[in-house]
Protein backbone atom coordinates (compact mmCIF):
# COMPACT_ATOMS: atom_id res chain seq x y z
CA UNK A 1 0.00 0.00 0.00
CA UNK A 2 1.54 2.94 -1.31
CA UNK A 3 0.28 6.58 0.68
CA UNK A 4 2.20 9.10 1.41
CA UNK A 5 1.54 11.11 4.57
CA UNK A 6 0.51 14.95 3.97
CA UNK A 7 -0.19 15.98 7.85
CA UNK A 8 0.10 19.53 6.82
CA UNK A 9 -3.51 19.83 5.54
CA UNK A 10 -4.81 19.28 8.99
CA UNK A 11 -4.25 22.80 9.62
CA UNK A 12 -4.04 24.61 6.15
CA UNK A 13 -6.61 26.28 4.18
CA UNK A 14 -9.91 26.03 5.63
CA UNK A 15 -9.40 22.83 7.37
CA UNK A 16 -8.47 23.46 11.01
CA UNK A 17 -11.36 26.38 10.72
CA UNK A 18 -13.22 23.06 9.89
CA UNK A 19 -12.50 20.47 12.80
CA UNK A 20 -12.64 23.25 15.31
CA UNK A 21 -16.09 23.93 14.25
CA UNK A 22 -16.88 20.34 14.11
CA UNK A 23 -15.54 19.94 17.82
CA UNK A 24 -17.57 22.73 19.27
CA UNK A 25 -20.51 21.74 17.67
CA UNK A 26 -19.63 18.45 19.41
CA UNK A 27 -19.47 19.80 22.77
CA UNK A 28 -22.41 21.91 22.30
CA UNK A 29 -24.96 19.13 20.94
CA UNK A 30 -23.42 16.83 23.41
CA UNK A 31 -23.54 19.51 26.24
CA UNK A 32 -27.16 20.13 25.40
CA UNK A 33 -28.22 17.14 24.87
CA UNK A 34 -26.88 15.73 28.17
CA UNK A 35 -28.80 17.71 30.19
CA UNK A 36 -32.16 17.34 28.78
CA UNK A 37 -30.99 13.57 29.28
CA UNK A 38 -30.12 13.52 32.85
CA UNK A 39 -33.36 15.51 33.72
CA UNK A 40 -35.38 13.11 31.91
CA UNK A 41 -33.13 10.24 33.06
CA UNK A 42 -33.55 11.67 36.90
CA UNK A 43 -37.77 12.30 36.61
CA UNK A 44 -38.18 8.87 34.96
CA UNK A 45 -35.12 6.79 37.09
CA UNK A 46 -36.94 8.11 40.36
CA UNK A 47 -40.68 7.67 38.69
CA UNK A 48 -39.96 3.76 38.25
CA UNK A 49 -39.08 3.25 41.93
CA UNK A 50 -42.04 5.54 43.06
CA UNK A 51 -44.50 3.83 45.19
CA UNK A 52 -47.30 4.51 42.75
CA UNK A 53 -47.87 2.19 40.05
CA UNK A 54 -49.31 4.14 37.17
CA UNK A 55 -46.41 6.25 37.84
CA UNK A 56 -44.02 3.52 37.39
CA UNK A 57 -45.47 2.07 34.20
CA UNK A 58 -45.77 5.63 32.51
CA UNK A 59 -41.72 5.40 33.60
CA UNK A 60 -41.46 2.03 32.09
CA UNK A 61 -43.34 2.85 28.95
CA UNK A 62 -41.18 5.40 27.77
CA UNK A 63 -37.72 3.53 28.92
CA UNK A 64 -38.91 0.32 27.21
CA UNK A 65 -39.76 2.10 24.22
CA UNK A 66 -36.47 4.78 23.63
CA UNK A 67 -33.72 2.60 24.70
CA UNK A 68 -34.76 -0.61 22.57
CA UNK A 69 -34.94 1.41 19.51
CA UNK A 70 -31.43 2.19 17.38
CA UNK A 71 -30.96 6.16 17.87
CA UNK A 72 -30.32 6.54 13.99
CA UNK A 73 -33.96 5.79 13.86
CA UNK A 74 -34.79 8.06 16.30
CA UNK A 75 -32.72 10.81 14.73
CA UNK A 76 -34.70 10.50 11.26
CA UNK A 77 -38.06 10.06 13.17
CA UNK A 78 -37.33 13.76 14.94
CA UNK A 79 -35.79 15.14 11.95
CA UNK A 80 -37.81 14.13 8.62
CA UNK A 81 -41.09 12.30 10.34
CA UNK A 82 -41.71 14.41 13.82
CA UNK A 83 -41.61 18.34 11.93
CA UNK A 84 -44.73 17.49 9.74
CA UNK A 85 -46.93 16.86 12.87
CA UNK A 86 -45.93 20.11 14.41
CA UNK A 87 -48.47 22.85 14.49
CA UNK A 88 -47.48 26.09 12.23
CA UNK A 89 -45.65 28.18 14.82
CA UNK A 90 -43.32 25.17 15.87
CA UNK A 91 -42.75 24.53 12.54
CA UNK A 92 -41.46 28.04 11.46
CA UNK A 93 -39.48 28.24 14.85
CA UNK A 94 -37.38 25.02 13.63
CA UNK A 95 -36.85 26.47 10.69
CA UNK A 96 -35.34 29.68 11.78
CA UNK A 97 -33.22 28.05 14.61
CA UNK A 98 -31.85 25.24 12.34
CA UNK A 99 -33.70 22.35 12.69
CA UNK A 100 -31.10 19.83 12.05
CA UNK A 101 -29.28 20.69 15.35
CA UNK A 102 -32.36 20.90 17.08
CA UNK A 103 -33.87 17.85 16.26
CA UNK A 104 -30.77 15.57 16.97
CA UNK A 105 -30.50 17.47 20.80
CA UNK A 106 -34.11 16.19 21.00
CA UNK A 107 -33.18 12.79 19.74
CA UNK A 108 -29.96 12.26 21.54
CA UNK A 109 -31.92 13.58 24.74
CA UNK A 110 -34.76 11.13 24.73
CA UNK A 111 -32.60 8.12 23.68
CA UNK A 112 -29.99 9.36 26.48
CA UNK A 113 -32.89 9.98 28.72
CA UNK A 114 -34.00 6.47 28.85
CA UNK A 115 -30.88 5.19 29.18
CA UNK A 116 -30.06 7.24 31.97
CA UNK A 117 -32.98 6.23 33.47
CA UNK A 118 -32.03 2.56 33.57
CA UNK A 119 -28.70 3.64 35.40
CA UNK A 120 -30.37 5.95 38.07
CA UNK A 121 -32.99 3.34 38.61
CA UNK A 122 -30.12 0.75 39.34
CA UNK A 123 -28.19 3.45 41.68
CA UNK A 124 -31.74 4.34 43.60
CA UNK A 125 -32.12 0.63 44.05
CA UNK A 126 -29.09 -0.07 45.46
CA UNK A 127 -29.47 2.48 48.12
CA UNK A 128 -30.46 -0.10 51.32
CA UNK A 129 -34.47 -0.20 51.78
CA UNK A 130 -34.19 0.63 55.19
CA UNK A 131 -32.30 4.23 54.55
CA UNK A 132 -36.13 4.88 52.95
CA UNK A 133 -38.14 3.04 56.20
CA UNK A 134 -35.35 4.80 58.62
CA UNK A 135 -36.15 8.75 57.00
CA UNK A 136 -39.84 8.41 56.73
CA UNK A 137 -39.97 7.01 59.80
CA UNK A 138 -38.17 9.46 61.09
CA UNK A 139 -40.95 12.09 59.66
CA UNK A 140 -40.09 12.74 56.42
CA UNK A 141 -42.59 12.78 53.81
CA UNK A 142 -41.58 11.03 50.74
CA UNK A 143 -40.65 13.23 48.71
CA UNK A 144 -38.47 15.05 51.05
CA UNK A 145 -37.17 11.02 51.46
CA UNK A 146 -36.22 11.14 48.00
CA UNK A 147 -35.04 14.80 47.55
CA UNK A 148 -32.74 14.75 51.14
CA UNK A 149 -31.55 11.20 51.27
CA UNK A 150 -32.44 8.55 48.48
CA UNK A 151 -31.13 11.05 45.80
CA UNK A 152 -28.08 12.91 47.12
CA UNK A 153 -26.73 9.01 47.91
CA UNK A 154 -27.66 7.91 44.90
CA UNK A 155 -26.16 10.09 42.53
CA UNK A 156 -22.30 9.37 44.16
CA UNK A 157 -23.30 5.51 43.46
CA UNK A 158 -24.00 6.19 39.62
CA UNK A 159 -21.16 8.51 38.87
CA UNK A 160 -19.13 5.66 37.11
CA UNK A 161 -21.78 4.33 35.16
CA UNK A 162 -23.40 7.54 34.45
CA UNK A 163 -19.83 8.54 32.81
CA UNK A 164 -20.07 5.59 31.30
CA UNK A 165 -23.53 6.60 29.52
CA UNK A 166 -22.46 10.42 29.29
CA UNK A 167 -19.62 9.19 27.23
CA UNK A 168 -21.69 6.82 25.35
CA UNK A 169 -23.97 10.27 24.23
CA UNK A 170 -20.67 12.04 23.48
CA UNK A 171 -19.95 9.39 20.84
CA UNK A 172 -23.54 8.91 19.98
CA UNK A 173 -23.90 12.17 18.76
CA UNK A 174 -21.79 11.57 15.46
CA UNK A 175 -24.52 10.28 14.44
CA UNK A 176 -25.62 13.56 13.98
CA UNK A 177 -23.44 13.82 10.62
CA UNK A 178 -26.51 11.66 8.82
CA UNK A 179 -28.95 14.00 9.09
CA UNK A 180 -26.31 17.20 8.35
CA UNK A 181 -25.24 18.66 11.53
CA UNK A 182 -21.73 19.58 11.00
CA UNK A 183 -20.04 18.08 14.42
CA UNK A 184 -16.61 16.78 13.99
CA UNK A 185 -17.77 13.51 11.77
CA UNK A 186 -19.28 15.51 9.49
CA UNK A 187 -16.23 17.75 9.16
CA UNK A 188 -13.40 14.80 9.15
CA UNK A 189 -15.59 13.57 6.01
CA UNK A 190 -15.63 17.44 4.68
CA UNK A 191 -12.09 17.51 5.60
CA UNK A 192 -11.52 14.19 3.12
CA UNK A 193 -14.13 14.92 0.95
CA UNK A 194 -12.16 18.45 -0.19
CA UNK A 195 -8.47 17.34 -0.07
CA UNK A 196 -9.19 13.39 -0.66
CA UNK A 197 -6.73 12.45 2.28
CA UNK A 198 -8.51 10.13 4.25
CA UNK A 199 -6.17 8.77 6.36
CA UNK A 200 -5.09 11.88 7.67
CA UNK A 201 -8.41 13.58 8.38
CA UNK A 202 -9.72 9.84 9.76
CA UNK A 203 -6.38 9.74 12.02
CA UNK A 204 -7.54 13.64 13.19
CA UNK A 205 -10.71 12.91 14.13
CA UNK A 206 -10.50 9.56 15.43
CA UNK A 207 -7.90 10.90 17.75
CA UNK A 208 -9.92 14.37 18.84
CA UNK A 209 -12.54 11.60 19.96
CA UNK A 210 -10.13 9.22 21.74
CA UNK A 211 -8.91 13.01 23.87
CA UNK A 212 -12.56 14.24 24.58
CA UNK A 213 -13.47 10.88 26.07
CA UNK A 214 -10.36 10.03 27.61
CA UNK A 215 -10.11 14.01 29.49
CA UNK A 216 -13.60 13.33 31.03
CA UNK A 217 -13.11 9.99 32.05
CA UNK A 218 -10.33 11.08 34.61
CA UNK A 219 -12.03 14.16 35.25
CA UNK A 220 -14.69 12.18 36.62
CA UNK A 221 -13.22 9.56 38.12
CA UNK A 222 -11.59 12.88 40.22
CA UNK A 223 -15.04 13.91 40.85
CA UNK A 224 -16.04 10.37 41.92
CA UNK A 225 -13.08 10.47 44.57
CA UNK A 226 -13.71 14.14 45.86
CA UNK A 227 -17.29 13.28 46.38
CA UNK A 228 -16.91 10.14 48.35
CA UNK A 229 -19.06 9.55 51.58
CA UNK A 230 -16.34 8.08 53.47
CA UNK A 231 -17.82 4.31 55.49
CA UNK A 232 -20.69 3.57 52.49
CA UNK A 233 -21.03 0.93 50.78
CA UNK A 234 -17.63 1.26 48.65
CA UNK A 235 -18.08 1.17 45.35
CA UNK A 236 -21.81 0.33 45.17
CA UNK A 237 -22.85 0.00 41.09
CA UNK A 238 -20.41 -0.71 38.44
CA UNK A 239 -21.62 -2.06 35.18
CA UNK A 240 -20.11 -3.69 32.92
CA UNK A 241 -20.91 -2.46 29.86
CA UNK B 1 -52.50 16.53 9.12
CA UNK B 2 -53.72 13.40 8.22
CA UNK B 3 -52.00 10.04 8.00
CA UNK B 4 -51.57 7.26 5.15
CA UNK B 5 -51.24 4.14 7.11
CA UNK B 6 -51.76 2.45 3.43
CA UNK B 7 -47.77 2.82 2.14
CA UNK B 8 -46.87 0.02 5.20
CA UNK B 9 -49.25 -2.26 3.99
CA UNK B 10 -47.88 -1.57 0.60
CA UNK B 11 -44.29 -2.00 1.31
CA UNK B 12 -44.07 -4.75 4.29
CA UNK B 13 -42.59 -7.23 2.22
CA UNK B 14 -39.66 -4.81 0.92
CA UNK B 15 -39.45 -3.43 4.69
CA UNK B 16 -39.32 -7.02 6.02
CA UNK B 17 -37.91 -8.89 3.52
CA UNK B 18 -35.12 -7.66 1.92
CA UNK B 19 -34.61 -5.33 5.01
CA UNK B 20 -34.59 -7.44 8.10
CA UNK B 21 -34.28 -10.81 6.86
CA UNK B 22 -31.89 -9.87 3.89
CA UNK B 23 -34.24 -12.06 1.57
CA UNK B 24 -34.56 -10.70 -2.21
CA UNK B 25 -32.44 -9.04 -4.70
CA UNK B 26 -30.13 -6.40 -2.80
CA UNK B 27 -27.92 -9.15 -0.40
CA UNK B 28 -27.46 -7.54 3.22
CA UNK B 29 -30.51 -7.35 5.66
CA UNK B 30 -30.18 -6.52 9.27
CA UNK B 31 -30.56 -9.84 10.17
CA UNK B 32 -27.60 -11.43 8.12
CA UNK B 33 -25.05 -8.69 9.32
CA UNK B 34 -26.58 -8.90 13.13
CA UNK B 35 -26.44 -12.55 13.51
CA UNK B 36 -22.35 -13.31 11.91
CA UNK B 37 -21.29 -10.00 13.70
CA UNK B 38 -22.77 -11.27 17.06
CA UNK B 39 -21.16 -14.80 16.59
CA UNK B 40 -18.06 -13.24 14.99
CA UNK B 41 -17.59 -10.08 17.71
CA UNK B 42 -18.01 -13.04 20.51
CA UNK B 43 -15.33 -15.34 19.11
CA UNK B 44 -12.76 -12.68 19.23
CA UNK B 45 -13.85 -10.99 22.45
CA UNK B 46 -13.41 -14.29 23.78
CA UNK B 47 -9.26 -14.12 22.32
CA UNK B 48 -9.18 -10.40 23.67
CA UNK B 49 -10.96 -10.82 27.27
CA UNK B 50 -7.89 -14.01 27.56
CA UNK B 51 -5.58 -11.92 26.32
CA UNK B 52 -6.26 -8.90 29.07
CA UNK B 53 -6.22 -11.37 31.44
CA UNK B 54 -2.95 -13.33 30.83
CA UNK B 55 0.29 -12.24 32.78
CA UNK B 56 2.31 -11.80 29.55
CA UNK B 57 2.56 -8.15 29.72
CA UNK B 58 3.37 -8.47 25.43
CA UNK B 59 -0.04 -9.97 25.54
CA UNK B 60 -2.17 -8.07 27.62
CA UNK B 61 -0.99 -4.61 27.29
CA UNK B 62 -1.92 -4.78 22.67
CA UNK B 63 -5.23 -6.17 24.39
CA UNK B 64 -5.79 -3.22 26.93
CA UNK B 65 -4.71 -0.61 23.72
CA UNK B 66 -7.76 -2.17 21.71
CA UNK B 67 -10.31 -2.20 23.87
CA UNK B 68 -9.19 1.35 24.97
CA UNK B 69 -8.81 2.93 21.51
CA UNK B 70 -12.73 1.23 20.24
CA UNK B 71 -14.12 2.25 23.54
CA UNK B 72 -13.07 5.25 22.86
CA UNK B 73 -14.27 6.17 19.34
CA UNK B 74 -17.53 6.37 17.83
CA UNK B 75 -18.87 3.72 15.97
CA UNK B 76 -19.47 5.44 12.68
CA UNK B 77 -15.72 6.55 12.88
CA UNK B 78 -14.96 2.70 13.14
CA UNK B 79 -17.14 2.29 10.09
CA UNK B 80 -15.46 4.96 8.18
CA UNK B 81 -11.89 3.92 8.39
CA UNK B 82 -13.01 0.37 7.55
CA UNK B 83 -14.62 2.07 4.66
CA UNK B 84 -11.31 3.44 3.85
CA UNK B 85 -8.98 1.08 4.88
CA UNK B 86 -10.37 -2.38 3.28
CA UNK B 87 -10.15 -1.11 -0.41
CA UNK B 88 -6.33 0.30 0.01
CA UNK B 89 -4.85 -2.84 1.74
CA UNK B 90 -6.62 -5.48 -0.94
CA UNK B 91 -6.65 -2.97 -3.72
CA UNK B 92 -10.20 -3.74 -4.71
CA UNK B 93 -13.65 -2.46 -3.28
CA UNK B 94 -15.51 -5.49 -1.11
CA UNK B 95 -19.08 -4.98 -1.11
CA UNK B 96 -20.65 -3.31 1.55
CA UNK B 97 -22.07 -6.18 3.34
CA UNK B 98 -18.45 -7.13 3.93
CA UNK B 99 -17.09 -4.26 5.31
CA UNK B 100 -19.60 -3.22 8.01
CA UNK B 101 -19.42 -6.58 9.02
CA UNK B 102 -15.68 -6.24 9.20
CA UNK B 103 -16.56 -3.10 10.99
CA UNK B 104 -18.88 -4.60 13.63
CA UNK B 105 -16.69 -7.86 14.57
CA UNK B 106 -13.55 -5.49 15.11
CA UNK B 107 -15.75 -2.51 17.26
CA UNK B 108 -18.06 -4.93 19.32
CA UNK B 109 -15.57 -7.20 20.23
CA UNK B 110 -13.83 -4.69 22.44
CA UNK B 111 -17.01 -4.34 24.32
CA UNK B 112 -17.63 -8.60 24.64
CA UNK B 113 -14.00 -8.62 25.46
CA UNK B 114 -14.75 -6.59 28.57
CA UNK B 115 -17.79 -8.43 29.25
CA UNK B 116 -15.48 -11.78 29.04
CA UNK B 117 -13.02 -10.29 31.28
CA UNK B 118 -15.76 -9.74 33.79
CA UNK B 119 -17.33 -13.04 33.61
CA UNK B 120 -13.90 -15.13 33.66
CA UNK B 121 -12.85 -12.59 36.92
CA UNK B 122 -16.47 -13.38 38.54
CA UNK B 123 -15.47 -17.01 38.79
CA UNK B 124 -14.14 -17.79 42.47
CA UNK B 125 -9.76 -17.88 42.06
CA UNK B 126 -9.75 -21.31 43.78
CA UNK B 127 -11.31 -22.87 40.78
CA UNK B 128 -8.00 -21.93 38.94
CA UNK B 129 -5.87 -23.10 41.77
CA UNK B 130 -7.90 -26.07 41.96
CA UNK B 131 -7.85 -26.95 38.32
CA UNK B 132 -3.75 -26.68 37.69
CA UNK B 133 -3.44 -28.67 41.24
CA UNK B 134 -5.16 -31.35 39.51
CA UNK B 135 -3.00 -31.64 36.62
CA UNK B 136 -4.95 -29.78 33.82
CA UNK B 137 -2.54 -27.14 31.54
CA UNK B 138 -4.02 -23.31 31.14
CA UNK B 139 -5.61 -24.21 27.88
CA UNK B 140 -7.30 -27.27 29.55
CA UNK B 141 -8.30 -25.38 32.72
CA UNK B 142 -10.11 -22.27 30.93
CA UNK B 143 -12.01 -24.31 28.41
CA UNK B 144 -13.54 -27.25 30.97
CA UNK B 145 -13.19 -25.34 33.99
CA UNK B 146 -13.36 -21.47 33.69
CA UNK B 147 -15.17 -20.49 30.70
CA UNK B 148 -18.16 -22.54 31.41
CA UNK B 149 -18.67 -20.75 34.79
CA UNK B 150 -17.64 -17.66 33.39
CA UNK B 151 -20.16 -17.87 30.18
CA UNK B 152 -23.50 -18.25 32.96
CA UNK B 153 -22.39 -15.07 34.73
CA UNK B 154 -21.74 -13.54 31.01
CA UNK B 155 -24.94 -13.85 29.98
CA UNK B 156 -27.41 -11.24 30.80
CA UNK B 157 -24.42 -8.71 29.94
CA UNK B 158 -24.01 -10.75 26.82
CA UNK B 159 -27.59 -10.83 25.53
CA UNK B 160 -27.67 -6.49 26.49
CA UNK B 161 -24.38 -6.18 24.12
CA UNK B 162 -26.40 -8.58 21.52
CA UNK B 163 -29.08 -5.89 21.42
CA UNK B 164 -26.81 -3.44 21.10
CA UNK B 165 -25.59 -4.95 18.12
CA UNK B 166 -28.58 -5.53 16.88
CA UNK B 167 -29.96 -2.11 17.23
CA UNK B 168 -26.29 -0.55 15.86
CA UNK B 169 -26.44 -2.57 12.79
CA UNK B 170 -28.90 0.31 11.39
CA UNK B 171 -25.27 2.00 11.18
CA UNK B 172 -24.61 0.12 8.21
CA UNK B 173 -27.04 2.17 6.30
CA UNK B 174 -24.44 5.59 6.48
CA UNK B 175 -22.19 3.58 3.91
CA UNK B 176 -24.97 2.17 1.67
CA UNK B 177 -25.56 -1.29 2.91
CA UNK B 178 -29.48 -2.29 2.84
CA UNK B 179 -30.70 -3.56 5.30
CA UNK B 180 -33.96 -2.40 7.43
CA UNK B 181 -32.75 1.37 8.39
CA UNK B 182 -31.98 1.61 4.49
CA UNK B 183 -34.89 -0.19 3.18
CA UNK B 184 -37.18 2.29 5.10
CA UNK B 185 -35.39 5.14 3.86
CA UNK B 186 -35.69 4.93 0.82
CA UNK B 187 -39.62 3.94 0.81
CA UNK B 188 -39.92 6.91 2.71
CA UNK B 189 -38.08 9.42 0.30
CA UNK B 190 -40.80 7.34 -2.36
CA UNK B 191 -43.57 8.24 -0.59
CA UNK B 192 -42.55 11.16 1.12
CA UNK B 193 -44.48 9.61 4.44
CA UNK B 194 -41.19 10.47 7.09
CA UNK B 195 -43.74 10.09 9.80
CA UNK B 196 -45.91 6.85 9.10
CA UNK B 197 -42.88 4.97 7.81
CA UNK B 198 -39.93 6.05 10.56
CA UNK B 199 -42.74 5.48 13.46
CA UNK B 200 -43.47 2.37 11.92
CA UNK B 201 -39.60 1.50 11.45
CA UNK B 202 -39.20 2.40 15.21
CA UNK B 203 -41.84 0.12 16.10
CA UNK B 204 -40.27 -2.87 14.44
CA UNK B 205 -36.75 -2.57 15.57
CA UNK B 206 -38.38 -2.19 19.29
CA UNK B 207 -40.67 -6.00 19.05
CA UNK B 208 -36.81 -7.38 17.78
CA UNK B 209 -34.73 -5.93 20.70
CA UNK B 210 -37.39 -5.95 23.18
CA UNK B 211 -38.74 -9.79 22.99
CA UNK B 212 -34.73 -10.43 22.84
CA UNK B 213 -34.49 -8.49 26.19
CA UNK B 214 -37.65 -10.70 27.57
CA UNK B 215 -36.22 -13.63 26.72
CA UNK B 216 -32.88 -13.18 28.48
CA UNK B 217 -34.81 -12.28 31.63
CA UNK B 218 -36.33 -15.29 31.38
CA UNK B 219 -33.36 -17.23 30.22
CA UNK B 220 -31.17 -15.57 33.36
CA UNK B 221 -33.55 -16.82 35.99
CA UNK B 222 -33.18 -20.23 34.69
CA UNK B 223 -29.98 -20.68 34.53
CA UNK B 224 -28.08 -18.63 37.09
CA UNK B 225 -26.12 -20.24 40.00
CA UNK B 226 -27.63 -19.10 43.43
CA UNK B 227 -24.29 -16.66 43.43
CA UNK B 228 -25.35 -14.86 40.99
CA UNK B 229 -29.20 -14.33 42.22
CA UNK B 230 -27.50 -12.58 45.27
CA UNK B 231 -25.50 -9.98 43.36
CA UNK B 232 -28.59 -8.93 40.44
CA UNK B 233 -29.67 -6.18 42.28
CA UNK B 234 -26.28 -4.27 42.19
CA UNK B 235 -26.25 -5.09 37.89
CA UNK B 236 -27.20 -2.56 35.57
CA UNK B 237 -29.45 -2.74 32.36
CA UNK B 238 -30.31 -5.91 32.34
Amino acid sequence: MTYDLQWNILWTGENGRWLLEGIWTTIRLSALSWIFACGLGVLSGALRTAPFRPLRALATCYVEFFRNVPLLVWLFFWYFGAPQVLPRAGQDWLNLHGPEFWSAVVALSVYHGARMSEVIRAGIQSVPKTLFEASVATGLSVGQAYRLILIPIALRLIIPPATNESLNLLKNSSLALTIGVAELTFMTRQVETYTARAFEALTAGTLIYLVLCLTIASVMAQVERALRIPGLIARGVRSES
Amino acid sequence: MSFDWGIIAGNWKFLLLQGLFGIGSFGGGTLRLAIPAMVLGSILGVVIGLCRLTHRRWISYPAVLYVEIFRGVPLVMVIFWFWFLIPQITGQRLPDYSVALAAFVVFEAAYLGEIVRAGVQSVPRGQVDAALASGLTYGEMMLHVILPQAIRNMIPSLVTQFIVIFKDTSLASIIGMMELTKAAQIVSQREIRPFEMYLFLAVVYWICAYSMSRFSRRLDSRISPDHVQSTRVLRLSS
